[in-house]
């Protein structure tokens, strides 16, 4: 029913494929015909990530966390001095830099799935909320949407990490209200769309009960859109867990993350660049990717949404 | 207007209070706030003393009265690890963030807004194509490894830059870009679209027809008018800011107030953090406040809707 309300897509044309196409838009009468085709390489990157994440210790050569002290600070086998035990070198405490970035993408893909699931999930709850039932309930939830915008998220996350202690449930809740504020900002929008519609007069005058309207009638037909949303946020949640591991406000030590890899390889980036810039090397690779994939994704499911 | 502001001054005092509260009840989450706010070596009577003045002992209700009475006399308790009022130290950080900050707005609308313009002009050619580049890498690349990259390749490979802590204007060229580069993009992608949307209006085209110079219409009638969104941005700017500031300042070793956040948490001083976040919040309340009259100047509709 979501996709047969939307106005059938006009993009008779398959253009040639470009990446950059995909997030820079054209405007005007361009936009409509350029819709590009499949992301194959960033769904390929995607997936390698994935797969690493899922088979990490089927994967990963080494522990990511055992010391091998006699083989620490060894450069990648490329460079001279690297050693084909290690592809992409050693940490100062001797560490496989390679298994600790595949046993990293879990907990950047784990944060990612929670966080999205709980805060992606508060803000459509609000969103259906606010803009289903309207009035004094939507004013009061708005004007808290627009004061989660104002204040940084990444500061209540160190105050949380401080008085919660560091964890995976504490990065779930500090991620979480960095996100519903947009989530809700965005879904509502689309609810007070929904609610002049035909079918949920109809529904109202059947006398459905409110909530069982938001439910079986608002609901599927704001899943697209969520869905988009969910998407476009990944790597925003990918960055902000990577950001606060590196700042001491993620999951403590000696969990290998992303952005603890770089935290820990600061100081020897003078003597060892690999332990610190390899895992960012990771972490831009897959927010590029998810966020070309997100936008593909948005063109084709709800390109309305492209103005936000 | 003076309305308008009266207005916006009420709602900021609203949220300010919201923050502090919620502040107030992070600070109990973990049960007794007595072990976030002293040292780990601190004798049972130190504690009692504490929850003496703190009120522990009474409802919660009472400490909450407490904490807020000391708040409104500037007393947001004493840091841990530097044994002085927090809010003191917060204000001796202060200049050294604020040094830093217009030089990457500066930055970011130097570079970002002409970019915007000229991606605008020439859409779809290959310096848009290149703007698109740019605001696509700036949104994936975490900035505290951009700014431990460009220590990689400024510092230890080529020479040319200092690496971090204050000092003379080299010090201040990688804390800028690292600070400034999501300005950038953020100014060019706000610009580019604003433009777009403008040289479509009808006064534009009226502009043309009355045969005034290209240049004229596009720096003048078109940029000037492209201009009020980008100034709306400012608002999620300043939040930005003040989270990039963390990070940058935690890079480069630079003492601001985003490094004193830093050290604050890893060094679990409560008490540091806890003023740190409500100063913090009254400087993000006081800009914003400052950009809403500004825009409300610039744009009538806006005061009066």
């Amino acid at each position: 029913m979501a996709l047969a309300d939307r106005p059938p897509s006009t993009d008779a044309v398959a253009p040639r494929f470009s990446l950059w196409r995909l997030v820079w838009p054209m405007g005007g009468k361009a936009r409509v015909r350029r819709t590009a085709r499949v992301p194959w390489i960033p769904i390929a990157i995607i997936s390698v990530i994935v797969v690493m994440a899922i088979f990490a210790p089927l994967l990963a050569p080494y522990s990511p966390i055992d010391q091998t002290l006699r083989d620490k600070l060894l450069p990648p086998a490329w460079m001279t001095g690297g050693s084909d035990k290690y592809f992409l070198g050693t940490d100062a405490f001797g560490r496989d830099i390679l298994s600790r970035l595949i046993y990293g993408a879990r907990v950047s893909l784990m944060v990612a799935v929670l966080a999205l699931t709980v805060g992606g999930g508060v803000g459509l709850a609000v969103g259906i909320v606010a803009g289903y039932v309207g009035g004094a309930v939507d004013s009061v939830l708005m004007r808290l949407v627009d004061a989660a915008f104002t204040f940084p998220a990444i500061l209540f996350a160190l105050l949380l990490s401080v008085t919660m202690g560091q964890g995976l449930g504490t990065l779930v809740v500090a991620i979480t209200l960095l996100l519903w504020a947009s989530f809700a900002r965005v879904i509502r929008g689309e609810v007070l769309s929904l609610r002049q519609r035909d079918f949920v007069a109809l529904a109202r005058v059947r006398g459905c009960s409110a909530p069982r309207i938001m439910l079986t009638h608002i609901l599927p037909n704001v899943l697209n859109t969520f869905m988009v949303l969910v998407t476009l946020n990944i790597g925003v949640v990918i960055i902000a867990e990577a950001t606060l591991s590196f700042l001491g406000a993620g999951i403590p030590p000696p969990t290998p993350t992303w952005g603890l890899m770089i935290s820990e390889g600061r100081g020897r980036i003078a003597d060892a660049w690999w332990v610190a810039l390899i895992p960012g090397i990771a972490i831009t690779l897959m927010v590029l990717s998810v966020n070309l994939f997100g936008d593909w994704l948005r063109d084709r499911l709800d390109p309305r949404l492209r103005q936000l | 207007m003076k309305r308008y502001i009266a207005r916006r001054l009420m709602q900021g005092a609203v949220l300010l209070c919201m923050v502090a509260t919620i502040v107030f009840f992070l600070g109990r989450l973990t049960g007794n706030p007595v072990d976030l706010m002293l040292p780990e070596d601190a004798t049972a009577e130190d504690r009692a003393a504490l929850t003496q003045t703190l009120g522990l002992d009474g409802p919660i209700l009472d400490q909450f009265a407490i904490f807020v009475g000391k708040a409104i006399h500037g007393d947001l308790g004493t840091s841990i690890r530097m044994k002085q009022p927090a809010v003191d130290a917060f204000f001796d950080r202060l200049p050294n963030t604020l040094v830093l900050i217009p030089w990457a707005i500066l930055l970011g609308m130097l570079l970002g807004i002409p970019l915007g313009v000229a991606a605008a002009l020439h859409r779809g050619g290959l310096l848009d194509r290149a703007a698109g580049t740019v605001a696509v890498l700036g949104v994936a690349v975490p900035s505290f490894w951009l700014g431990i990259l460009l220590i990689f390749v400024f510092s230890v490979e080529l020479g040319w830059l200092p690496s971090g802590r204050m000092g003379g204007p080299a010090h201040y060229v990688l804390p800028v870009i690292t600070l400034g580069t999501f300005l950038v993009a953020g100014f060019m992608r706000i610009t580019r679209s604003a433009m777009l949307e403008v040289m479509e209006s009808e006064f534009v085209k009226l502009a043309r027809i009355k045969g005034l110079s290209e240049a004229v219409v596009i720096w003048k009638h078109c940029l000037r008018n492209a201009l009020i969104p980008v100034l709306t941005l400012w608002g999620v700017f300043v939040g930005n800011l003040i989270t990039g500031a963390i990070v940058t300042e935690t890079v480069f070793a630079w003492p601001g107030i985003g490094r004193l956040t830093y050290e604050a948490v890893i060094y679990r001083d409560f008490p540091l953090l806890q003023a740190v976040i409500i100063l913090k919040s009254i400087l993000i309340l006081a800009i914003n406040l400052a950009v809403d009259i500004l825009y409300a100047y610039v744009d009538p509709r806006i005061r009066l809707a």
